[in-house]
């Protein structure tokens, strides 16, 4: 191992991705605490996405004013920062990368992401954007624990840092004697070889709201569909006191 | 006013029978007094077959049934038409909840002995309708033109190539030579028109062959024996007024479990939207895992648990087919669980259960162990209906009463 | 089954609050399928308001835009051309702008426009809605030996004056509608809205 073990411990003991791999079994995904009611957080996620993915992944079936709208960010705002190129506030979250360019580029045209939170899940997504390693076999350098030999390069790699595939030590409980942490050797762990410009906890947060934005473009009326779910059920118990004392009353007939 | 709707009904009455067939099939249409839990869900069928086709009607007015923009209406409907998220809900939740309902009021019938003699027509007519909304949801879940769609549709039609000249059959079926806008296209007009027409014309047949022999219940007893001096049953009570808000309270309860399902849950899991739906059709991608809809669960499993394709369509077929003669395979005397034998007792609650299990195995992927469960499962299902012949042979049934029990 | 007893008065408010409450939850229900038919957000987004930018019309032409599927016509009127429009009353089926709804509040005046130079009309003719052509020059026409500028129909003959005034003895019986306009800058025109309504 090249580097030194205090360094790889310092890196390894919190926060990254608890990525085992079982042999030639599933990945163990991070839990997303998905939390639709945190407007900032959707706000950032929304930064995010247009900075970083909006290049190669477009979002066509969404459009930006009822973005606007339902994260509170003001037109002028929106416009500014998020919309790109002549599209108007009520257009579709449409790119401008020609298909058969990308292909031939990415081997595969990157897919639209409206729906991938609805298709992938927001555990899989979050641990898939945090689980980038080197690579040298790949075209981009990168691949990835949660999507092997993944097409997509890690857009995010200046945020996190050059993140590694190896053996490292890792914290795995504590000494009861000496009240240290008992340092194992473990294969095939994810560590940061290389800071980049956020340190760990700042990266998953970033990419928390990430998959927070995506999991609200998946599907934006999630919030008001559950808000008027109440009401619907209110109406149907208050609905349900005269139905079952109309049929006592009938049944009243019945001996 | 009294008089004049009077008169006007009178008009009316000497052109078209409204009050006579009012009578026969509402007010003065006598069932027995003792329907339980069980009795509520045809009635909840029919709201779920007029739920499916108001909300279908609406979609369809926002939806594009062409291979190029199919998927894309359905997030329109989703996203840009006002209230389309709900009117898509309601008919994708609607589904499930038909078959939820479809599935046990098919119980009630086989524990209350339903399909016995002189009800046998109207189990037929009923098994017809089940197929038809078989045929009826797996088309509409092509129509939004996801991954699942198109590969359940590429797998259910590829079936057909068992069957002699298969290969120009599934031509035929596809349109195409393989899954493509021809199909989808057809299976819009079907699903949209010529299907529901055939069920709400099954569903008149089944109610009509219905209120001619009168309703079944829970004892198995035929309330027509014993009448009043005016001719009524003496356990029979008038559907309306006294099933009219009976039904209410039942339709309340369902609904409620019907809107928190759509409003908190309208995905179920994965298991009423698959997730693999949400991603476009692809041809050239195979989904790792093709799942049909939970409530063709059941027949998926005994299609799989067969390991010869020939034989497992035969298999499958057969597990829909036993169904239609069960009322000459139940050669018991008593209709009613209740009164038959402790063996058939058990063998009726397994069955239950068992079904239950075939459902949820079809839904999961095919491993070495799940494999041999639906296997021993499948066995348990055929073997119902070859127990039904040979009971009355080998079991006491307990004595039926002259009088229905329970009731109010 | 027993009529006895029956407490008339209690059935009869049990029915009522059931279908009271039966009513409510019906009325609720319909709302959804009733809004479903309101023109969707693409509807809108191509309804949006069209943005002109008329740095470029030289005196006396003419842009045609679009507009919630409709042409927009925006002309820049000469000196000359302005002057016209004093004297035509009497060849006019509407020369004050009787008919309120043809054109908002701030272009019911002889200019039919906020600006008098520049004009922003619908070029849909008020008898059947074809487009009208655009006929500048103030010399005689074959469809008007005394034309004296304004826009043509060539469809049924119908006139306008270069206010979009009709002329008497045209199929159609309306001035031009003026859709709402404002002005978002200098040469910026937006239609389709105003600050009036905004």
């Amino acid at each position: 191992m090249k580097l030194g073990m205090k360094k790889i411990f310092a890196l390894v003991a919190a926060f990254v991705p608890a990525v085992a791999l079982a042999a030639g079994g599933n990945v163990h995904l991070d839990e997303h605490r998905t939390d639709l009611h945190d407007t900032a957080s959707l706000q950032r996620g929304a930064q995010t996405f247009a900075n970083y993915c909006m290049g190669c992944h477009s979002m066509e079936h969404a459009r930006y004013n009822r973005v606007a709208k339902d994260l509170e960010i003001p037109e002028e705002l929106m416009m500014e920062n998020l919309v790109f190129a002549d599209k108007k506030f009520g257009d579709r979250m449409t790119i401008a990368m020609d298909q058969v360019d990308s292909k031939r580029w990415f081997g595969a045209t990157p897919p639209d992401l409206t729906l991938v939170a609805r298709v992938r899940r927001p555990d899989w997504l979050y641990t898939y954007l945090r689980s980038f390693y080197e690579d040298d076999s790949r075209p981009w350098g990168v691949n990835n624990v949660v999507f092997k030999d993944v097409g997509m390069p890690h857009v995010l790699a200046e945020l996190q840092g050059n993140q590694v595939l190896g053996t490292a030590l890792v914290e795995e409980g504590f000494d009861t004697l000496t009240g240290q942490p008992i340092m194992v050797e473990k294969e095939h762990v994810l560590y940061i070889e290389e800071e980049g410009t956020l340190s760990a906890d700042e990266y998953d947060k970033l990419v928390y709201d990430l998959v927070n934005f995506m999991v609200y473009m998946a599907e934006p009326i999630a919030v008001e569909r559950e808000r008027l779910g109440w009401w619907v059920l209110l109406f149907l118990a208050i609905l349900f006191v005269p139905v079952y004392f109309l049929n006592k009353e009938f049944w009243r007939d019945i001996k | 006013m009294s008089q004049n709707t009077n008169k006007i009904m009178a008009w009316i009455d000497d052109r078209l029978p409204v009050t006579q067939t009012y009578e026969k099939h509402m007010s003065k249409y006598y069932a027995p007094k003792n329907f339980n839990f069980w009795y509520f869900f045809g009635v909840l069928s029919m709201l779920m077959l007029v739920n499916q086709i108001l909300t279908g009607i609406w979609l369809t007015m926002q939806f594009t049934p062409s291979a190029e923009a199919a998927f894309a209406s359905v997030e329109y409907i989703m996203r840009d038409v006002e209230w389309g998220w709900l009117i898509r809900y309601m008919h994708s939740t609607g589904a499930t909840f038909f078959f939820i309902a479809v599935y046990l009021h098919m119980m009630r019938a086989i524990l209350y002995g339903s399909y016995q003699k002189p009800r046998e027509l109207i189990w037929i007519f009923g098994m017809l309708i089940y197929l038809a909304l078989m045929a009826e949801a797996f088309m509409g879940y092509v129509l939004p033109w996801g991954q699942m769609s198109y590969w359940g549709a590429q797998v259910i039609i590829s079936l057909f190539s068992v069957m002699p000249y298969g290969d120009l059959l599934t031509e035929w079926i596809r349109g195409d030579f393989l899954i493509s806008g021809a199909t989808l296209n057809r299976f819009f007009a079907l699903h949209v028109v010529a299907v529901p027409l055939v069920i709400v014309a099954l569903v008149v047949m089944h109610l009509l062959a219905l209120h001619e022999v009168g309703s079944n219940n829970p004892d198995g007893v035929d309330i027509k024996k014993h009448k009043d001096e005016n001719g009524k049953p003496l356990d029979g009570i008038p559907f309306h007024p006294y099933y009219t808000v009976h039904d209410l309270v039942g339709i309340v309860v369902f609904l409620m479990v019907f809107c928190t399902v759509l409003f908190f849950f309208p995905e179920g899991n994965g298991f009423m939207l698959e997730y693999a739906n949400f991603e476009p059709a692809n041809g050239l991608k195979t989904p790792e895992h093709i799942a049909p809809v939970w409530y063709f669960g059941a027949f998926y499993a005994i299609l799989r648990a067969v390991p010869d394709k020939l034989l497992g369509v035969i298999a499958m077929g057969a597990a829909i087919a036993v169904l239609f003669v069960l009322p000459w395979l139940d050669r018991s005397p008593v209709r009613s669980w209740r009164y038959k034998g402790i063996v058939s007792r058990i063998y009726i609650v397994i069955f239950g259960f068992n079904f239950a299990l075939l459902t949820w195995l079809g839904t999961q992927p095919a491993t070495e162990l799940l494999t041999l469960i639906a296997q021993i499962a499948s066995v348990i299902y055929f073997g119902y209906f070859a127990f039904l012949p040979l009971a009355p042979k080998f079991e006491k049934t307990k004595p039926v009463p002259e009088r229905v029990t329970g009731g109010h | 089954m027993s009529q006895d007893g029956v407490n008339k008065a209690r059935r009869t408010l049990l029915v009522g609050a059931t279908a009271g409450v039966g009513a409510v939850g019906a009325g609720f229900l319909a709302v959804p399928f009733v809004k479903s038919w309101m023109p969707s957000e693409k509807a809108k987004a191509a309804g949006a308001p069209a943005k002109i930018d008329v740095s470029k019309v030289e005196p006396g032409a003419m842009v045609t835009a679009e507009w919630r599927g409709k042409p927009v016509y925006v002309a820049r009127r000469t000196e000359d051309m302005l002057n016209t429009l004093e004297g035509l009353a009497d060849r006019l089926k509407d020369p004050e702008n009787a008919n309120k709804a043809q054109q908002p509040e701030y272009a019911d005046n002889l200019y039919r426009s906020r600006k008098p130079e520049l004009i922003v009309l619908l070029g849909v003719c008020t008898h059947l809605g074809c487009a009208p052509k655009y006929v500048p020059e103030v010399q005689p026409q074959p469809f008007d030996p005394n034309w004296q500028g304004g826009w043509f129909c060539p469809c049924h003959g119908s006139r306008f004056d270069l206010s979009g005034r009709v002329y008497g003895g045209s199929p159609a019986s309306d001035n031009l509608i003026v859709p709402a306009y404002m002005f978002e800058s200098e040469n910026v025109v937006v239609v389709g809205v105003d600050e009036e309504n905004a």
